[in-house]
């Protein structure tokens, strides 16, 4: 909540700054589209704001760090407790009579050492106690173990801290949060602060530490890269044979009636089916191993292939193929030089989704089961409360899609350079 | 030579509701090797279809076409196309896309290159023969396409509104740029338009065609062409002649809207 607010300040601040300050010093551009007036409507003069692109990422690795105590960021937000502190409890005798003990509480971070102290017991048939918690944790305190008169004989905690507390309830003092179990024990929690614990949310820098850690090591037998490697050979794989088949097999619905009447169930109804809810059946038929990920892929691609193809011939203007004919070429002819350049550009937009599909399909499958490949480094890794391996397998995993995609669109601009300009 | 005969040509299609459309009924003509005919008519006369049926894009429901002695039953290399827009492969350069015809008929460029530069040159494209064709402007597409055409040096040039796409000004300068090829190649032409103008400039004989179903009105045979030959169009359409056959025609065709809104408002009510 905190975070959200935090996050919406800085957009409405940023933007007040980049509005009124950046902007006013430095030149704008001289464009043409600068000299629109009117661009609320225009989405062709909405570009997007350079300032903004990078202060949206700075802002998320800052609110990342700051939440995480990154030595990275200068700024933090209030961490976790660590320290000595002491908290006072009241007991109860039988007979009404009171006596105050204190409880020495060291709070040290999760993965040091801690040290046991001794007190010395004090005064009054309630006697001090030490304690030793990790930051973020919570202890149990029987705080009348060592006590003259214990709960056996009577004696009850009634107020921490000069607080009165009963069972059930609880309480909030400069040293903590103390609530009491129902049976008369105390539950000390130290101060968290508003800052992740690292198992839920490491910081950037253990992230990036974790990235150099497994791509020397590696991680479950395998090096990062093989890793890596493998769930994009899967892709690849997957995706040409799915076009291999899905293009000819599009091609043939668009230009005869027979394929159009046989193929058309088909593949309507396969076209709905998520490619996810295919994993247990190919699990099932053909187990874990690549050749399962493979038909699962090909399968994820053969639908969306066989529809862009389809829909390209569909594309092709009849004038097109009329000017072919009376210009003497053969059916043959026709496809080779006009129906199939005719329809490249479809196939491309359809080549995109169905990359973009085949690589969340693999790294879900991955999930599901496998012995390499990135979806499982990240599945393995959560069950160890691994997060800053998980974290970094879903970076490089939005990463790599995110290349797939322009690269895909970097050989559309080269090989389909009139797409939109006819 | 080249003699085109379209005998008793009729086309009917049934309709989904159990109706039918009468898209043509009982059209004969015969055109000249070298003749320039264009057909006129309000939109539904069938002009199209029957220029789509002699194209062989379409098969008629009765009579024949035929060409040189023989019937024609499809689409061929005989009967080139030109048609208004969008007919051109984007993805090829002006010049594959001239060398179309000549290359799917498996001639090495040694053959056709010398005719492709000839006819860029005529159509004035010589500098842009390496270009795409989308970086072309309209007018200039439309040269590519009569070059493309020409090309194949088909029998019969089939026009369905060549120049329809077109500003007015780049318009004129095609009319006379189809004028100077008619006459150049001696081919047999049938252009379809819409601009009364351009059917008298351009037509040693022009078609009037009237709708539902599609038949020959009325058929011309004109001057203006011939007039038209090298010189400035603009001096043919002040010819008096001209502007009495341009007003007969619009009125003609006028009448024809006319009676066609009267018939769908009866039908209405």
């Amino acid at each position: 909540m905190i975070i959200l607010v935090i996050y919406i300040a800085v957009f409405v601040l940023s933007f007040l700054v980049v509005r009124w300050g950046v902007k006013r010093v430095l030149q704008a551009r001289r464009d043409f589209t600068s000299l629109k007036t009117v661009t609320f409507g225009d989405e062709s003069a909405v570009r997007p704001d350079r300032w903004a692109s990078v202060i949206s990422v700075v802002t998320i690795f800052l609110l990342w760090g700051a939440f995480t105590g990154s030595k990275w960021v200068p700024i933090h937000a209030p961490g976790p407790f660590v320290g000595d502190t002491a908290f006072t409890y009241t007991a109860e005798a039988e007979d009404g009579s009171r006596d105050d003990a204190t409880v020495h509480v060291h709070v040290f971070r999760v993965g040091e050492e801690a040290a046991e102290r001794e007190v010395p017991p004090g005064e009054g048939f309630a006697k001090d106690d030490s304690v030793s918690v990790g930051a973020w944790r919570s202890t149990l305190v029987r705080v009348d173990r060592n006590d003259e008169l214990t709960r056996k004989d009577g004696a009850n905690v009634v107020a921490v801290d000069g607080q009165p507390i009963t069972p059930g309830g609880e309480v909030t003092t400069d040293a903590g949060r103390i609530a009491m179990t129902a049976k008369g024990s105390l539950n000390y929690a130290p101060p968290t602060g508003m800052q992740m614990e690292p198992i839920w949310l490491p910081p950037p820098e253990a992230v990036v530490a974790r990235f150099f850690e497994v791509s020397r090591e590696g991680y479950q037998n395998f090096t990062l890269w093989e890793h890596l490697y493998w769930s994009l050979f899967r892709v690849i794989v997957g995706f040409v044979l799915g076009a291999l088949v899905g293009i000819p097999l599009g091609f043939a619905m668009g230009l005869s009636n027979w394929f159009r009447g046989w193929f058309d169930p088909i593949v309507e109804f396969m076209r709905p089916v998520p490619p996810l809810a295919l994993i247990p059946l190919v699990i099932i038929w053909a187990g874990i191993g690549e050749t399962g990920k493979i038909i699962l892929l090909f399968l994820a691609a053969l639908w969306i292939m066989t529809i862009a193809a389809r829909a390209g011939v569909s594309g092709v203007a009849i004038s097109k193929v009329h000017a072919a004919y009376s210009l003497g070429a053969s059916r043959w002819q026709i496809l080779r030089h006009v129906i199939m350049p005719n329809s490249l550009p479809e196939i491309f937009t359809g080549a995109r989704v169905a990359m973009g599909v085949c690589w969340g399909t693999v790294v879900a499958a991955e999930l599901v089961a496998a012995e390499k490949g990135a979806g499982m480094m990240i599945m393995v890794a959560s069950r160890f409360q691994l997060t800053d391996i998980v974290i970094m397998g879903i970076i490089l995993i939005g990463v790599i899609g995110y290349g797939i995609d322009i690269l895909m669109r970097k050989a559309e601009a080269w090989l389909v350079p009139w797409k939109g300009r006819v | 030579m080249s003699t085109l005969n379209i005998e008793h040509l009729s086309m009917r299609f049934d309709l989904p509701n159990g109706g039918y459309v009468q898209a043509l009924e009982d059209v004969t003509l015969e055109l000249k090797s070298g003749e320039l005919m264009s057909v006129l008519g309000p939109s539904g006369c069938g002009k199209t279809t029957l220029l789509n049926i002699v194209a062989g894009f379409l098969a008629p429901t009765e009579g024949r076409i035929v060409l040189n002695g023989h019937e024609v039953t499809g689409p061929d290399a005989e009967r080139g196309m030109v048609f208004q827009q969008g007919a051109l492969f984007e993805w090829m350069s002006v010049r594959d896309n001239v060398s179309f015809g000549p290359r799917m008929k498996g001639q090495r460029r040694a053959e056709y290159a010398a005719n492709v530069d000839h006819l860029l040159e005529i159509v004035g494209l010589r500098d842009f023969k390496e270009k795409s064709v989308y970086e072309l402007s309209g007018g200039m597409q439309q040269r590519v396409a009569l070059a493309r055409c020409l090309a194949n040096d088909p029998d019969v040039i089939l026009m369905d509104e060549p120049l329809g796409a077109l500003d007015a000004l780049t318009r004129e300068k095609m009319q006379g740029l189809v004028l100077k090829l008619w006459k150049e190649t001696g081919k047999t032409i049938i252009l379809i338009t819409h601009s009364v103008e351009e059917a008298l400039l351009l037509g040693e004989r022009l078609l009037v065609m009237a709708p539902r179903p599609g038949r020959i009105h009325r058929e011309y045979s004109l001057p203006f062409a011939d007039m038209g030959v090298g010189k400035d169009l603009r001096e043919v359409k002040k010819h008096p002649e001209f502007a009495e056959k341009r007003e007969e025609i619009l009125s003609m065709i006028w009448d024809m809207e006319e009676e066609i809104m009267g018939r769908t408002e009866e039908a209405g009510a």
